[in-house]
């Protein structure tokens, strides 16, 4: 770990390291997120869900951002963050019937896969625009210093989103107002097709927080421990009043942007190979098993565990209902408005269904 | 002080111009609920560059009331999460024309919010901005692009046109539940001044007010077209004339029923607004009137607007409509049969 600010970082790893059982449950929840993707990648080929945004090679980057952080905090994700979502308690049902859209669906069928709402987790609803929760996550430090409760904000992106406007009014604002806020930058190496070097002559992503005021930490995304620890250290900074951390976590996407890409296009083979040979899930294992944590047939259970938990859960949504048509003009407003209420009822009698006014 | 003559019961009233009114109504809104707070460009120490939130900073401190950064995307962007948290923010814009840095978070986030997380974030932001022509200010700081937001579903959109409406309409905007985009007439600022019902005066959304009442023509008007709608009305009243004019006052949600209750009355429409003909609001209640009122008319719906051009500098009075303008069109309607 290396820091562009003179700052150091002075955090101890103990006690808010992470311990060896917390590093098992950590790499149950790596092993549950790459087998979802398989699933999910398959699910998507066979038309079953519409879309979906592949997480390997980011688990560690992900699972240990998520684990240093507290209840009360708030997640503003973009759409690569399911993981996230699970460490902060997010049911695994209610991650699968997102991606189907059906009637249990929190969101009640509104968004494409991969965009969550959790608000009992403080998961803040995610949309596709790049950068837009940045400076949300931001405001929402601001209104969390305003009320002086002991939490953080920390709000998640990628490289891509260090272009935005909305990453460096984001920036400026929480360096201004010293908001208690953590900018976690999943960097991995491709915004889509364009590389991590054509999209900044910057030297790292982190150092853009000189520029604002504030400090900026590279680490090492495939290492949980490394990740756990930056972001605890910029919690403990937030907490303490002492005003924002951006947090660049190199990784690598080993799958495409989403099922809509085909990274065969823009990079090669041989560079994808050569990631996976840094891949954090297969690093956390070899760890485990090194300290005795962990053993092959252990191993094999956590994945065999992990799939019938998903098999089990993608049967469930198979099997919910549909999302009510008429619900299409609840949530616009607080309350219908008389002219959505014509709406639903001239969409009642296209469909042919009467027209419930709950 | 004197007492408001419409009032059944007995409240107190002050002189207050549109600016004043708003002012009044932020001081309000503060000292009634702590998570109400403001920011935006140079509303602070400047108390505005209108002036609308003047001595809020000295009152309530800088905690709530917050100098921001030159970034209309960072100040729509922190309301946004202000709002998530549960604050209640008003921000400002300094200009309806330099609100577009911030209109991927009024369009893609504030506006769906709710809708797109099924109901667990509901986002409740109110934007202030002043709008319109009519102060020499050209391409940048004269525009009405109200139908932008109209457009959007997911955003309430009002207009006030006097200090009473200003106070009342703004109080409901705080009081309210969803995204308000608040458009404050800045031509009439302080051109108009009235009485200001004192204490907690909220004007619902929706209710749109006969500003004058008439049988052979409604003209329809919002925000700054409303002064020279009513001056229209009276020369008209002279010929022989009568026309009515309807205040809209909030544009999102819509007094349809107002709209076409007078045009059952009258059979006859002007709708007038600043704005661009082109996809203008004018163009949303003409289809409403030929929907929903095409039996009722006697003449062709007229529309009274800006020009499908950009906003001039030395020939804003020939771009902004005026009572002759709007007098013209409705002899022409009162003609037409």
């Amino acid at each position: 770990m290396s820091t562009t600010s003179a700052r150091p970082q002075s955090e101890p790893a103990s006690p808010d390291g992470l311990s060896e059982p917390r590093l098992l449950g950590a790499y149950r929840t790596m092993a549950l997120v790459r087998a979802l993707d398989e699933r999910c990648l398959a699910l998507q080929r066979q038309g079953r869900i519409g879309f979906y945004a592949p997480h390997a090679g980011q688990e560690a980057a992900l699972i240990g951002s998520a684990l240093a952080l507290e209840t009360d905090d708030w997640v503003f994700p973009a759409y690569r963050e399911l993981a996230v979502a699970l460490v902060r308690g997010v049911p695994l049902q209610a991650i699968v019937d997102q991606l189907f859209g059906n009637a249990d669906d929190l969101v009640k069928g509104r968004q494409m896969p991969n965009h969550f709402s959790f608000r009992d987790q403080h998961f803040v609803s995610a949309s596709s625009p790049i950068g837009t929760q940045i400076p949300q996550a931001v405001g929402a430090a601001m209104a969390v210093r305003y009320r002086q409760a002991p939490a953080v904000t920390i709000t998640y992106f990628g490289d891509g989103a260090t272009s935005s406007n909305d990453f460096h009014a984001g920036m400026n604002f929480a360096g201004v107002f010293r908001a208690p806020t953590i900018f976690f930058c999943q960097n991995n190496g491709w915004a889509i097709s364009l590389p991590r070097e054509r999209q900044t002559r910057s030297a790292t992503l982190a150092a853009k927080a000189e520029a604002y005021g504030f400090p900026g930490v590279v680490v090492d995304g495939n290492d949980v421990r490394a990740v756990h620890a930056a972001v605890r250290s910029a919690r403990g900074r937030a907490v303490r009043g002492d005003g924002p951390t951006m947090i660049e976590a190199q990784v690598y996407r080993f799958g495409p942007h989403s099922t809509s890409d085909d990274p065969t296009r823009y990079r090669p083979e041989a560079q994808v190979a050569a990631a996976r040979e840094h891949d954090p899930v297969a690093r956390l294992k070899a760890d485990l098993v090194a300290v005795g944590r962990l053993d092959e047939p252990g191993d094999a259970r956590i994945w065999e565990e992990s799939r019938a938990a998903i098999a089990a859960a993608v049967a469930h949504a198979e099997k919910a209902a549909l999302v009510d048509p008429l619900s299409l003009f609840d949530d616009v407003f607080a309350r219908r408005s008389p002219r959505l209420e014509e709406e639903r009822g001239q969409c009642a009698a296209t469909l042919g269904t009467p027209s419930r006014s709950p | 002080m004197r007492r408001h003559p419409r009032d059944p019961v007995e409240v107190a009233v002050t002189e207050l111009t549109v600016v004043q009114a708003v002012n009044r109504a932020l001081h309000e809104a503060m000292r009634a609920d702590p998570d109400v707070v403001v920011l935006g460009e140079d509303v602070g120490v400047n108390g505005g560059v209108f002036r609308a939130t003047d001595g809020l900073l000295k009152e309530f401190g800088a905690d709530r009331v917050l100098d921001t950064p030159l970034s209309e995307t960072g100040i729509v962007g922190t309301a946004i999460g202000m709002a998530l948290y549960g604050l209640k923010p008003v921000a400002e814009i300094q200009f309806l024309d330099f609100i577009y840095p911030a209109f991927d978070q009024i369009v893609s986030e504030l506006a769906k919010l709710r809708y797109r997380s099924g109901g667990q974030f509901p986002c409740h932001v109110v934007i202030r901005t002043p709008y319109g022509g009519g102060i020499k200010g050209g391409l940048y700081h004269s525009q009405s692009t109200e139908a932008y937001f109209c457009h959007t579903a997911g955003l309430k959109v009002v207009v006030p046109s006097t200090p009473a409406d200003a106070k009342g309409l703004l109080l409901s905007a705080v009081a309210d539940e969803d995204p308000v985009i608040f458009l404050e007439p800045k031509r009439i600022y302080r051109a108009v001044s009235g009485e200001v019902p004192d204490g907690d005066h909220r004007v619902p959304f929706g209710q749109a007010r006969t500003v004058r009442d008439g049988t052979d023509v409604s003209v329809f008007a919002y925000g700054a077209m409303v002064p020279p709608s009513a001056e229209a009305a009276t020369t008209l009243a002279g010929e022989g004339i009568s026309a009515e004019v309807v205040d809209l006052r909030s544009l999102v949600p819509l007094d349809e029923a107002a709209v076409l209750a007078s045009v059952a009355k009258t059979g006859r429409a002007v709708v007038v607004h600043e704005a661009a003909r082109f996809c203008g609001f004018g163009a949303e209640l003409a289809a409403l009137l030929a929907e929903k009122a095409f039996y009722s008319l006697k003449a062709p719906i007229a529309r009274v607007t800006g020009y499908d051009t950009p906003f001039p500098y030395a020939l804003e009075h020939v771009y902004l409509p005026g009572p002759e303008r709007i007098a013209a069109a409705v002899r022409d309607a009162v003609r037409a049969n």
